[in-house]
């Protein structure tokens, strides 16, 4: 038998790195606004017609695109976010009931997410204290400045969209589009991540890796990407 | 005549101080960054996930992988950084950002301050308001002076859903520049040009305090 020294995350589609996932599952999605996103992972969940999900994810797509194509089809049940107002249908299905909403300050969102990684149960932070969000939560004071508790998310399912990876399921973004990813690919039990560009193991330096393979269970080299820019904003040439 | 929202800014920046690392919010405190002063170095850290943001790009230079915060496409400035969502608020939280600048409904003297939610409206969330609120050591607030109803936007305490208590230092709007002493309210430090003291009085719904003569802004 041979020996390859390394461990295969390697899945041949979205379709195949979606087995397992259940309808009324908690899935974490990568991205901020539209940056980052998995956009294979969610069409290939539309496909599938998962139904009953609480997204764990920072925004929640726009009406076309991004997880929009997961609450135009209804298969969110809630949503757990920091900011979600780019999307018409969110808004509808929201004040008519049909979907959840919890809200969330964005850095306790990403220090929940890591938390959950990282195996710390719960953290103190001051985001939030003295406003809605921290009813019913329990309050300290560390150096005179008051504290509230916020527990580690618990997520079945992430899914993450890196520039590239390599088999190995090592994960190195571009720019902006970091965000969220890094933290929910640790926070999964299975996390797939889909790669713009799949690469051999070696090619890649581990010098640069972002994510170590260790928190990713599945690969696949991503197709079509459209990277839809939300606000394309543009200064006069000078 | 108070002052236009880029004159706002160009007050605000004159608070910048070199090697200073700043958070701007969305709006008003965005055109701070067309105002910096000669001679001061400052990055700009936008919390999703760069340091050294630079202006916008040229008209086919846009890059989907990367924008700010507001989700416009930006440019990185030589000596730039990218990191996760985590590392951005391990900035914020952790007090590596010395100026946060934002914009807001409603202030109140002891320094709450209100900007994400009005009832019985669409919520979009908060986005990172809270946690930049919570632990940046110093927060100034852009706003106007008064709402569209013509009703003063400095109260004594905050009628709509609170986004942080007692954290907001300063507050530049079109008629004043105010420093909160959460003891004594609104302290009034400048006038815009051309405001009396007795129309920010009148404007002002929370505790002022105005001592000797308030001099005028130098814009």
């Amino acid at each position: 038998m041979s020996q390859t020294n390394y461990i295969s995350k390697v899945v041949s589609d979205a379709h195949a790195a979606l087995d397992g996932l259940e309808d009324n599952m908690t899935v974490m999605f990568g991205g901020f606004g539209l940056c980052g996103i998995p956009e294979n992972s969610i069409a290939a969940i539309r496909d599938k017609g998962t139904t009953g999900i609480t997204c764990i994810s920072n925004n929640a797509g726009v009406d076309d695109f991004g997880l929009g194509l997961l609450l135009q089809t209804r298969q969110i049940k809630k949503m757990i976010a920091s900011y979600v107002g780019e999307n018409d249908e969110f808004e509808r299905q929201m004040l008519s009931g049909e979907l959840k909403v919890d809200l969330v300050p964005q850095g306790t969102l990403a220090e929940r997410c890591r938390a959950a990684g990282a195996g710390i149960p719960a953290f103190f932070t001051p985001a939030g204290y003295g406003t809605e969000v921290a009813e019913g939560k329990e309050v300290r004071v560390f150096n005179g400045k008051p504290h509230i508790l916020e527990h580690a998310f618990d997520a079945p399912f992430a899914f993450v969209k890196a520039w590239k990876g390599d088999k190995a399921g090592n994960l190195i973004f571009k720019g902006t589009a970091r965000n969220f990813n890094p933290m929910m690919a640790m926070a999964g039990k299975i996390t797939v991540a889909e790669v713009e560009e799949l690469v051999e193991v070696g090619e890649l330096d581990p010098n640069d890796i972002h994510v170590p393979g260790i928190f990713v269970q599945r690969i696949f080299q991503g197709t079509d990407y459209e990277k839809r820019i939300e606000q394309r904003t543009v200064r006069a040439k000078s | 005549m108070g002052l236009s929202k880029d004159q706002i800014a160009q007050r605000i920046a004159q608070e910048l101080r070199d090697g200073w690392y700043v958070n701007l919010g969305i709006g008003i405190p965005t055109l701070v960054a067309n105002h910096i002063p000669e001679g001061i170095n400052i990055e700009f850290q936008s919390e999703n996930g760069i340091l050294g943001m630079g202006p916008f790009p040229v008209e086919g230079e846009e890059d989907a992988d990367l924008i700010n915060a507001g989700k416009q496409t930006i440019t990185a400035m030589p000596g730039a950084s990218f990191f996760s969502s985590a590392t951005s608020f391990a900035m914020i939280r952790g007090q590596h950002v010395q100026l946060t600048v934002l914009g807001a409904m409603e202030v109140s003297d002891g320094g709450d301050i209100a900007n994400w939610k009005i009832p019985g409206k669409m919520v979009k969330g908060m986005g990172g308001a809270m946690d930049l609120v919570a632990s940046a050591e110093n927060i100034i607030v852009a706003m106007q002076h008064t709402n569209r109803r013509g009703e003063s936007k400095l109260l004594s305490a905050c009628s709509l859903p609170l986004t942080g208590v007692a954290c907001v230092k300063k507050v530049v709007t079109d008629l004043a520049v105010l420093e909160i002493d959460p003891d004594r309210g609104f302290v009034l430090l400048e006038r815009a040009p051309g405001v009396s003291v007795e129309e920010i009085q009148e404007k002002t719904a929370g505790r002022l305090v105005v001592e000797g003569d308030v001099p005028e802004m130098m814009l």
